[in-house]
């Protein structure tokens, strides 16, 4: 019994949906085209693609917002992309494709991992630029120039300080890293920095998670430590507020946290706190102003600040020089990447390690 | 007699001369065409009261897209439909149900999930009195049961022992079952089967033959489509032959024969 | 069924006597399973709890259940508007967006634009409404299948939600009645959140409504056959926009729990929110076929998840074995979902 299934819609009606349709499918190009790009620019036509790793930290924002202001004063185009989380390398390279097929002239690109190295290599050949921040390429010559904080020291600075304040106490420590199933050197670099500052053995100089999880650390006064937890957050506050209460469940005696980045170290802060675990040590890497009064308040002990501003502004300023006369930016010699540098903001400094207090980070901060 | 094309208008009727009665449901010049297919190329149709009307035809004819504009799933392109002498005009199933029109369909139109008392309800179910009804929507499962429970025994279905049981563990015909129980129960004008026994054995179906009897004795008029000859001349007292999108006749099932429905079914004698 | 023309008449044989087996009987198991397909979920949660309690001894600790509890309130409610959609044999793949979007819009108008919490709660709740309603819309007035209909709105949800969030995290102050669902109800060493009640008060209105309501007997009917539910009567447009209506409600509801939880709105939020919402219906014995299934068993499958997740995570297992473990859970519960319906003729 298949002949027309009630289908009782008068043929004159059938044009309405297909109008419906064909309006939406302009109204998504009109878009598009309007939404996509951002700076002004005279249109000197220089035309850069900034592929950022995702839209949702506001780390990110930061970065695209110092970009997009030093390109209109450049009169350079600037087209902003990201992939959809943290390890979503498909999406960036599909932007690195789309930034050669427009014709650009460089790549700005903070990269989810090295499954983005092949389309790197292809828009070099095509003679983009390719400027790598915040996370260096592995391996470094996959970028033409690298602006990007030294994550080691950045760690090494958040786990000498933790070492200097617990004066000889036992160390129980969660380590509160980025991914679970992908190696990239921002979560490297500043997990083994901390475990370097603190005077602990890293075990495997290129995976996080394999140090000894007990033992003696030397930094500061030197005593003993033992890793009760290592998670991963996806660098989300979320993922930082589940993972700590996982590891307090695991462990309810941890004092000390090393924490990827500032949301995660919120969302175990804010662990902590709903769980009234006061005298807790968090450390973090950013440097943002919304973090500040975290630091303030002492539920982050220290972060370590970047400059993704700078790293931001150096990126456009490359390309744009390189369109001009032509002269590819480098790396400085002997070095893997530019250090855009970073500081210690905590409001209780330690002798030995050098800091800045919160209300002087307001100054630097970005966000 | 010679053949006459398919586009003599010409309906010969077989039987007695109707006494003077009014249909109880009734059609003229129904046309509905699905894109270039012209499904019915305008059908007249009468229901008497306490009959039952048998609807046959070839693959083709029409009978399926007739049945579904008396039962309201589908809507004419033209042609006027009355139900007790009034004009009537279905945008969907259940405005014909709540007219009083109920219709088997050949799919059963029942959900395997639910229970056979459920399934008698579905789509008018009764809620329990009072706030608990009105406010919380709370459905009176009990009475609903109850209430099935006695129209399965009413109409003498033996095959149907708990009703609490799912459909889709029932067989064709315990399902066929649930399907006429729900229109007998809710029916008040008019009792539409689309093909009852075509997926069933003898058995079966001569169970669904008396389930038939036994509505018409209750005096709903009855519309029988099927393909099954010896079911359409036990049954029917009239029967309405369909053939390419027209009724080509009325034949008394008393006074013709199974060869004779056949051929006028096929084109083979014309009337 | 062949037909059995052998010449007798059906007046001949004895009457009561069945011709055809009633059903084709599946063993014990199967008819258990049938008859309750929240038993299969049940099952594994009580088996993986005491596993893992064997494993790490603070795994039943009142501490760590509440935690759990906790950390499953906003997946579970994502996963009851779920699950209402995919009986109907629809699916949702937007639901994780909406629901960042909505939390957005709650925490922006109250915080930012200065709007009383009450109000900007309930506007946050119709914008909830608003999204159930376009995907209804598209799956009703438009044809478009779910899975497509809410892909695209799964696009649109997230791109708008991003633009209206414009990288900011918006913190309410501790006062403020947005973070009232992350406020704590002790019960000696336990606790929940006012968020985890929601959830279970949530779980038990709308369990209710699919049980006991003609609402619920209609959303089951439109998800075993939708044809035959048409043909029955039953308004299956107006019903399947209910539905997206209701499961969008509940997506609002969530919101607010997320802000609760994690103290502020931000769009820093799982970007798997769909993908372990289906993950949670399905292990809980829902079927992604439509008309079979309890809400019941979507609240068991979102624990299951939820307790390998933390038990593997105190037993110092890697986290790509809990991957693992919820792609054989769900495949295990799609592969008993089939097994059980051969009971059916």
């Amino acid at each position: 019994m298949k002949d027309g299934v009630g289908m009782r819609r008068n043929p004159r009606r059938r044009f309405t949906p297909f109008a419906c349709v064909l309006g939406i499918v302009v109204g998504a190009l009109v878009l598009s085209a309007c939404g996509g790009s951002s700076a002004s620019g005279s249109g000197s036509g220089v035309k850069v693609a900034l592929i950022l790793k995702e839209f949702t930290n506001p780390y990110w924002i930061s970065m695209e917002n110092s970009a997009k202001s030093e390109a209109s004063k450049l009169g350079v185009q600037l087209q902003v992309t990201a992939g959809k989380s943290d390890d979503d390398t498909t999406s960036q390279i599909n932007q690195i494709d789309e930034a050669i097929a427009a014709g650009d002239k460089g790549i700005i690109i903070a990269l989810n991992g090295d499954a983005v190295n092949s389309a790197l290599q292809q828009a070099r050949s095509a003679g983009l630029v390719v400027v790598a921040v915040d996370t260096p390429p592995i391996p470094a010559s996959v970028a033409d120039v690298t602006y990007a904080t030294d994550n080691t020291a950045a760690g090494v600075l958040d786990g000498k300080w933790t070492a200097a304040k617990l004066g000889g106490q036992n160390a129980d420590i969660a380590m509160l890293d980025d991914l679970a199933n992908q190696v990239i050197t921002v979560d490297v670099d500043r997990d083994h920095g901390f475990l370097k500052g603190m005077g602990i053995p890293v075990g495997n100089q290129n995976v996080n998670g394999q140090e000894p999880t007990s033992g003696k650390y030397t930094g500061g006064k030197g005593g003993s430590y033992k890793v009760a937890c290592q998670l991963a957050t996806n660098g989300s506050q979320t993922g930082g507020q589940s993972a700590m209460e996982t590891c307090l469940s695991k462990d309810s005696n941890i004092n000390v946290v090393y924490a990827i980045n500032e949301p995660a170290a919120e969302g175990a802060a804010h662990a902590l706190q709903t769980a009234g675990k006061k005298n807790v040590t968090v450390v973090a890497i950013d440097g943002g102003c919304s973090n500040l009064p975290f630091v303030a308040s002492g539920a982050i002990g220290a972060t370590a600040g970047q400059f993704p501003g700078k790293m931001a502004v150096s990126g456009v300023d490359a390309i744009s020089a390189f369109a001009k006369t032509g002269k590819k930016p480098t790396n400085q010699a002997g070095q893997d990447f530019f250090n855009t540098g970073t500081q210690l903001y905590t409001d209780t400094a330690q002798p030995g390690v050098p800091s800045i207090t919160s209300a002087a980070a307001s100054k630097v901060c970005w966000g | 007699m010679n053949a006459t094309t398919d586009d003599n208008e010409l309906t010969t009727v077989h039987s007695e001369p109707q006494p003077d009665r009014e249909p109880v449901l009734s059609a003229t010049g129904l046309v509905k065409s699905y894109g270039r297919v012209e499904a019915l190329r305008g059908v007249d149709f009468e229901l008497y009261p306490g009959e039952v009307l048998a609807v046959i035809g070839d693959n083709g004819a029409g009978k399926s897209t007739l049945i579904k504009c008396l039962s309201g799933a589908a809507s004419p392109d033209s042609g006027t439909l009355r139900l007790d002498g009034r004009e009537v005009h279905f945008r969907d199933p259940l405005q014909a149900r709540q007219a009083g029109i109920e219709t088997v369909y050949q799919t059963l139109a029942v959900t395997p999930a639910l229970d056979i008392a459920s399934n008698l309800f579905l789509g008018r179910e009764i809620r329990k009195k009072g706030p608990l009804g009105t406010v919380f929507r709370l459905l009176d499962t009990a009475g609903m049961r109850r209430v099935a429970r006695e129209e399965v025994q009413q109409l003498g279905i033996t095959t149907l022992q708990d009703i609490t049981q799912t459909v889709e563990t029932l067989s064709g015909g315990q399902r066929q079952a649930v399907a006429v129980a729900r229109a007998a129960a809710f029916g008040s004008k008019v009792v539409i089967l689309d093909e009852p026994t075509a997926a069933l054995g003898v058995r079966e179906s001569g169970q669904v033959a008396q389930l038939i009897r036994r509505l018409r004795d209750t005096g709903l008029p009855v519309v029988l489509i099927s393909h099954d000859m010896p079911l359409v001349f036990e049954l029917a007292d009239r029967v309405h032959v369909q053939r390419l999108g027209r009724r080509v006749a009325i034949i008394n099932p008393s006074t013709s024969t199974m060869e004779d429905a056949v051929a006028i079914m096929t084109g083979a004698r014309s009337v | 069924m062949m037909a059995d023309r052998t010449g007798v008449s059906a007046a001949d044989l004895p009457p009561g006597t069945d011709e055809t087996p009633r059903r084709r009987r599946g063993n014990p198991v199967q008819e258990l399973l049938h008859a309750h397909p929240s038993l299969g979920p049940l099952v594994v949660l009580v088996l993986a709890a005491i596993v893992f309690d064997l494993i790490n001894g603070r795994f039943l600790n009142p501490t760590n259940l509440s935690i759990m509890l906790q950390q499953v309130a906003v997946i579970g409610l994502l996963a009851l508007g779920q699950t209402i959609i995919i009986l109907t044999a629809g699916i949702d793949l937007s639901v994780g967006a909406a629901m960042i979007l909505v939390q957005m819009v709650m925490a922006e108008l109250a915080v930012s634009n200065g709007i009383p919490v009450i109000l900007a709660l309930v506007l946050g709740l119709l914008v909830a409404l608003l999204t159930g309603l376009i995907n209804g819309v598209l799956v009703t007035r438009f044809g478009v299948p779910p899975f497509i209909g809410t892909l695209g709105t799964l696009g649109v949800f997230t791109a708008v939600g991003l633009k209206y969030a414009n990288g900011q995290t918006i913190t309410p102050p501790t006062s403020s009645l947005l973070l009232w669902t992350g406020k704590f109800i002790n019960f000696g060493s336990f606790h929940i959140t006012v968020g985890v009640l929601l959830m279970i008060v949530l779980y038990l209105v709308v369990g209710y409504a699919l049980g006991r309501t003609a609402w619920g007997r209609h959303v089951y009917s439109v998800g075993d056959d939708a044809e035959s539910a048409r043909l029955a009567g039953i308004r299956t447009g107006r019903l399947l926009v209910s539905v997206y209506l209701v499961a969008g409600l509940v997506y609002g509801i969530a919101s607010w729990v997320q802000i609760g939880r994690v103290g502020d709105a931000s769009t820093d939020i799982s970007s798997t929110l769909n993908l372990d919402s289906i993950t949670a219906v399905v292990i809980g014995g829902v079927s992604l076929f439509g008309g079979r299934g309890l809400v019941l068993g979507t609240l068991f499958g979102a624990l299951i998840v939820q307790v390998f997740q933390n038990g593997l995570a105190l037993a110092g297992v890697q986290d790509l074995y809990q991957q693992l473990a919820e792609g054989l859970l769900v495949i295990a519960a799609v592969s008993l979902d089939r097994w059980i319906r051969k009971v059916r003729r």
